[in-house]
């Protein structure tokens, strides 16, 4: 196999080394296109990393409702009545929309939080267990609500990070410690980390809903809701349907659009993973069309050399090389030179990243996370490169065999 | 050795064709050196390219060595160019990157040798020319004189059966040309069939037979007494 003989390699090094400047300038352009292509697409999936943390700790096919007050007067009741939201509203919605995953009822107050000498005023949150599922939390510490806590009304309370750090001293145990709320003693059971950028406001902590219920004597009222649909199902869908319901349980007006209000965050999500599939095909296209130019720019400069050298290969021809000898060699320079030039752009491109993690990839607000390229991209650009290389060297190749030997000595 | 009947070859120029070869016949024996003389136009180096199957004629007859040669595709022509044939230039032709050494292999690479035989080879011709000391060095650290002798071991690497020089000396100052000529002689007396170009009288008298050609056919064809350029020297 002539890939593997010593010869075919001394003759490319002979004629690249010939000519290093020609070379070098060469190579540039296919190292440029793979280090934009690297550059690129790492940036992009670095923002697509940075949406998924913002919408990461929600399940995104999710919309929130809530109720607010009706806008028309309907079966004897005036406009603008106050609408109030009951745990029996969540269960309806449950067994009558469709393609729901859950639906998660939580309430939530303002609440004054002591710790020995530190105190602060706190967002509470009443949850079920089922929260962490549609809201994952990701425990520091200890554990999230659980069904017993529900079951015995039990006061037990998990807290985020920051309320540590403002109700605690550094280092110090808060596991199973216990912290004044509204003045009412909680044994803390948990700890979750701070989400990073986050949809809304952050709960500040968590109480099983039961006791929120009793403590704060919402009887079966509830603040708002969580709906989550299944993977396949149309949360749009989901959301008028839930409306609907929630309009006829509540003796509203069918055509009332301000009586509940939501959030649909899967419409939103929906969103950004189009804008981020654009900007990704963006990247491919300009990336891809970068390097096709390089590629071009290496076929040119051989087609160059190749002129320049038509009496080296009139007298190659005199010594007899077949003209797919010469053909085979211009080639082999050719995907040698664009192999060379796409790893170094690899390599560099490597380091692009390694510098944009570094300036923007920090701390829990950053622009882009986690920069990065799957080795399978890096694979497949290289493998483009080969075909793109061998197509391109084709072309001097033929050139190259098209002289006559005779018309190559004479050429001065 | 090589026999040349009837033949013919025209140049297209612009619209009309300029009738370079009208109809040569030529016979050459094994172990002979000839001179092919003749102004400039007159067909000489034309003659020379399609014995050397660099190009080829439009009619006639060409057998080397009891092969005919005709129809040639560029793959046959560069198998039959490195397996008979080794050419000599005016300007050397050698390759300005690659060491003395490495263009006297280069027709052995051709012919699929190992590089350790490659080697061997190039080593005992370079030898033979007298620049063994310069195997490592490229051309443009050679003299003229040194570029040919160079140019000379590498005709002889693959051993061909006829040696074709293009005006082997016509870059060469008279000294120079006199020992390239003096070591061309030595090879013919070896045995070598060997067929120049040349519009130097004194070169063509050191060879044994001069072909005369003008306006593209042969005027004269004798056999001369050698001068041995060792006389001049």
């Amino acid at each position: 196999m002539f890939l593997f003989e010593r010869d075919t390699w001394q003759e490319v090094y002979d004629s690249l080394s010939k000519n290093k400047l020609r070379s070098a300038l060469t190579m540039v352009g296919v190292w440029w296109g793979i280090l934009l292509l690297i550059g690129l697409l790492g940036s992009a999936k670095g923002l697509e990393n940075s949406f998924n943390r913002l919408f990461g700790s929600f399940a995104t096919n999710s919309v929130f409702v809530w109720a607010q007050s009706t806008s028309k007067p309907f079966k004897g009741f005036q406009e603008g009545r106050f609408v109030q939201l009951k745990i029996s509203d969540a269960k309806k919605i449950e067994e009558n929309v469709d393609g729901i995953e859950f639906v998660v009822p939580r309430n939530r107050n303002q609440a004054l939080v002591i710790h020995d000498f530190l105190s602060g005023s706190f967002r509470v949150g009443g949850d079920y267990p089922l929260l962490d599922k549609v809201q994952k939390k990701k425990m520091m510490y200890g554990r999230f609500i659980n069904q017993t806590d529900i079951d015995e009304k039990r006061k037990v309370v998990v807290i985020s990070e920051e309320i540590y750090k403002q109700l605690f001293e550094k280092d110090e145990e808060m596991i199973d410690e216990y912290i004044q709320l509204n003045g009412m003693n909680f044994k803390v059971v948990g700890m979750f980390e701070t989400a990073g950028a986050n949809m809304g406001p952050t709960d500040d902590m968590h109480i099983p809903f039961s006791t929120f219920q009793q403590i704060y004597n919402m009887g079966e009222n509830i603040g708002f809701m969580m709906i989550t649909g299944k993977p396949e199902s149309d949360i749009v869908q989901i959301e008028a349907d839930a409306k609907l319901i929630l309009r006829n349980l509540n003796k509203v007006h069918p055509e009332d659009n301000r009586a509940f209000g939501s959030f649909n965050l899967g419409k939103e999500f929906a969103k950004f993973t189009s804008f981020l599939s654009g900007m990704q095909f963006l990247t491919w296209f300009v990336g891809i069309a970068t390097l096709i130019a390089g590629v071009f720019a290496i076929g040119n400069i051989l087609l160059i050399t190749v002129k320049e050298r038509t009496k080296e290969i009139g007298v190659r021809r005199a010594l007899g090389a077949t003209p797919f000898e010469i053909k085979r060699q211009i080639v082999v320079e050719a995907v040698f030179i664009t192999i060379l030039a796409g790893l170094f752009g690899i390599i560099s491109g490597g380091w692009i990243l390694i510098a944009l993690d570094s300036a923007f990839g920090g701390g829990g607000e950053a622009v882009l996370v986690n920069a990065s390229v799957s080795i399978t991209v890096v694979f497949i650009a290289l493998l483009i490169l080969v075909i793109l290389g061998t197509l391109i060297g084709l072309i001097p190749a033929f050139k190259a065999t098209s002289i006559k030997p005779i018309d190559a000595l004479r050429e001065e | 050795m090589l026999k040349i009947n009837k033949l013919h070859k025209s140049y297209p120029i612009g619209d009309s064709s300029l009738h370079v070869l009208k109809g040569i016949d030529l016979s050459v024996e094994a172990g002979e050196m000839v001179a092919i003389m003749g102004s400039s136009g007159s067909g000489k180096s034309t003659l020379l390219n399609i014995i050397g199957m660099l190009d080829e004629a439009d009619e006639g007859e060409y057998i080397l060595d009891n092969v005919p040669i005709k129809d040639l595709t560029e793959k046959k022509a560069a198998i039959y160019r490195n397996k008979f044939l080794g050419f000599i230039f005016q300007s050397f032709n050698l390759i300005n990157y690659k060491s003395a050494l490495d263009n006297v292999a280069l027709p052995l690479y051709y012919q699929g040798l190992k590089r350790k035989e490659r080697i061997e080879k190039a080593l005992f011709h370079l030898e033979k020319v007298g620049l063994k000391k310069w195997a490592t060095h490229l051309p443009n650290e050679l003299s003229g004189g040194q570029k040919q002798r160079v140019a000379i071991a590498r005709a002889l690497a693959a051993n061909p059966k006829l040696l074709l020089a293009d005006e082997p000396t016509g870059a060469l100052d008279t000294t120079t040309s006199y020992e390239i000529m003096d070591f061309i002689q030595s090879l013919n007396d070896e045995g070598k069939t060997i067929l120049m170009v040349t519009h130097e009288e004194d070169i063509a008298n050191m060879c044994k037979r001069i072909v005369r050609l003008k306006d593209g056919v042969i005027m004269e064809d004798v056999f001369i007494n050698q001068v041995r350029a060792l006389q001049h020297v």
